[in-house]
């Protein structure tokens, strides 16, 4: 018998053949009807796309009750509130949408998916993402060990759904983390261990994020590593890359946030990612609205077309980046007989150590900075079993991290007259 | 739980709490997974000469309570970015100001307080009727609202001497 495909994967799998970048938004809206006219348009622009519905915070914490009130009382949300909402409801809202070539993906970021999972299961969608450490740390305070259990348990469940012929894809956001100021490596080393977590969850079909960081050099690098990581721990399953467009202190002009979405369209193209999740020129100020989701969606398919994949890169072993991610992968995998135990000692003793991370469970004794060429550095790698770069910078000052973080601004933005 | 809190604060890795410097307790709302407003404040507050004790994203009610009884802050700050500022932050000091020996504990909060940027209403007179001392919105200006904090943090040592 031979494994059939996710339709994720399915439709992931036919772009590659034509070497096109999918493009997806981040878009979520609380009012059912706005939310399917935001599906319904980005299925309308014309270009190979996913639909995302992305969730509200209050559902991502489990505050259904007051994610219910918020919407009786017509206060509007800053996302869908799926489990709220409902099966039926949902069903209504997504129905005639998704399909072979307009696959749908909930986004949430619950570090306790389980109710989440069900309700888009019963809705249709088989398409999530997050993990246990990805969707923990950087965005709750629930106990990471609590996170992998109720991780482990959600994954099985979508793992489960096959028996019924329902073939789900779950995308790790391990290349997230704070957003930005982490280096490549520990980015690439989560994302290759949740992805890891997954398949021995039974998951057949992932794919491995990386978030567009500062300088273009390093995030090829990091791309490259990320595919070569991928091929050699996950085999025989079903996997692709997908770049998040800058996920920081993103540009304020509109000016600004075009050119940073344009980069990380070509760096997407350049390295062979065959997905992009997009900003929009709102970004920065508030939710974006449909429209400003169509847009940004257009202008990264416009800047993909006109740019070259780079043919195969020089020998991507050979990169500290590459050896960075596997040392770190493997100093977790040597922890524990899974990945699932391996990972809370990782945090324990500080193997994985996420920078500024303000979680209990996390150490945050690792820092890093950024280099005159915007390429992240390590200055503390805590008890990670890393090198720190050779500069050391001593504590970081407000200044010196505010300079950090507003990088793309200073950058990309028009100074103020 | 207070050793996750003693260590949330120690990485603190500036200045060491000084006589005379006084202890903020930094959280955020329920809903806001946000981190690097928490962590940019800790690094202003500390570079400030004062302690920190900073409680990180998703703070939930009960541990602003817990933790303000158990640290005698002299004060709290709320920082919150995600726009649900008006939501969770009402919430928040209302259970604040129901306990009795935390009715008078100097609270503020601050950050982007409206889901909308500046086409929301000004929600800066409701949060104080709800009993915050200071509210410094970012949706106008990031610098008036530090400017407003840093000034704020001046008069609460001046009342504190």
């Amino acid at each position: 018998m031979t494994v059939e495909h996710a339709p994720f994967s399915a439709f992931v799998a036919a772009r590659q053949h034509t070497n096109t970048l999918i493009v997806q938004p981040r878009m979520g809206f609380s009012d059912p009807a706005v939310m399917r006219r935001g599906l319904l348009a980005v299925r309308a622009a014309g270009v190979p796309a996913v639909g995302t519905v992305t969730l509200d915070s209050f559902t991502r914490q489990g505050e259904h009750d007051r994610a219910a009130m918020a919407r009786e009382a017509d206060v509007e949300l800053n996302g869908y509130a799926l489990v709220a909402m409902g099966e039926e409801r949902t069903s209504r809202m997504l129905a005639g949408i998704g399909g072979p070539d307009f696959p749908v993906q909930v986004r949430h970021g619950s570090p306790r998916p389980e109710q989440i999972f069900r309700t888009m299961l019963a809705a249709g969608v088989e398409a999530t993402e997050g993990g246990p450490v990805s969707y923990c740390l950087p965005y709750s305070r629930v106990p990471l060990r609590e996170s992998i259990r109720a991780w482990s348990q959600a994954t099985r469940l979508l793992a489960r759904q096959a028996d019924q012929g329902v073939r789900c894809h779950l995308e790790t956001f391990g290349g997230c983390m704070l957003g930005q100021l982490c280096p490549p490596s520990l980015l690439i080393a989560i994302s290759v261990l949740e992805c890891l977590f997954f398949a021995e969850h039974g998951i057949t079909s992932m794919s491995a994020s990386y978030a567009q960081q500062y300088c273009p050099e390093q995030d090829a690098e990091a791309l490259g590593a990320l595919r070569l990581l991928c091929a050699e721990y996950l085999p025989g399953v079903n996997w692709h890359v997908v770049l998040y467009t800058f996920m920081g202190l993103y540009p304020q002009s509109p000016g600004g946030a075009r050119e940073l979405l344009r980069q990380s369209a070509r760096l997407a193209v350049r390295t062979g990612t065959e997905r992009l999740i997009v900003k929009t020129v709102a970004e920065a100020h508030r939710i974006p609205t449909i429209e400003e989701n169509v847009e940004a969606l257009l202008l990264a398919h416009r800047t993909a077309e006109a740019e070259q994949l780079t043919p195969e890169p020089a020998d991507g072993r050979g990169t500290e980046v590459y050896q960075q991610s596997r040392t770190l992968i493997d100093a977790v995998l040597a922890l524990a007989p899974s990945v699932a135990k391996a990972l809370p000692i990782a945090f324990e003793r500080g193997v994985l150590d996420v920078p500024y991370c303000l979680h209990p469970d996390n150490r945050n004794e690792a820092r890093c900075a950024l280099g005159p060429d915007g390429r992240l550095e390590w200055c503390e790698t805590g008890r990670m079993p890393l090198q720190a770069a050779a500069r050391h910078r001593g504590p970081t000052s407000l200044e010196a991290l505010l300079a950090d973080l507003e990088f793309h601004r200073r950058r990309l933005d028009p100074l103020p007259r | 739980m207070s050793g996750s809190v003693v260590k949330a604060a120690q990485p603190s890795r500036g200045e060491r709490s000084r006589a005379g410097s006084l202890t903020f307790v930094l959280c955020s709302v329920p809903s806001d997974s946000h981190m690097w407003n928490l962590v940019a404040l800790q690094l202003l507050i500390e570079e400030m000469g004062h302690r920190v004790v900073n409680l990180g994203a998703c703070t939930s009610v009960p541990l602003v309570i817990e933790t303000s009884r158990a640290e005698r802050p002299h004060c709290v700050v709320v920082s919150t970015v995600n726009g649900l500022g008006c939501i969770d932050g009402a919430g928040l000091i209302t259970a604040l100001r129901a306990e009795p020996d935390l009715a008078t504990l100097p609270v503020v909060i601050g950050g982007k307080l409206g889901l909308r940027g500046t086409s929301d209403t000004d929600p800066t007179s409701e949060l104080r009727q709800l009993g915050y001392d200071g509210v410094f919105p970012v949706a106008e200006s990031a610098e008036k609202a530090l400017a407003g904090f840093r000034a704020f943090v001046a008069a609460t040592l001046e009342r504190a001497r």
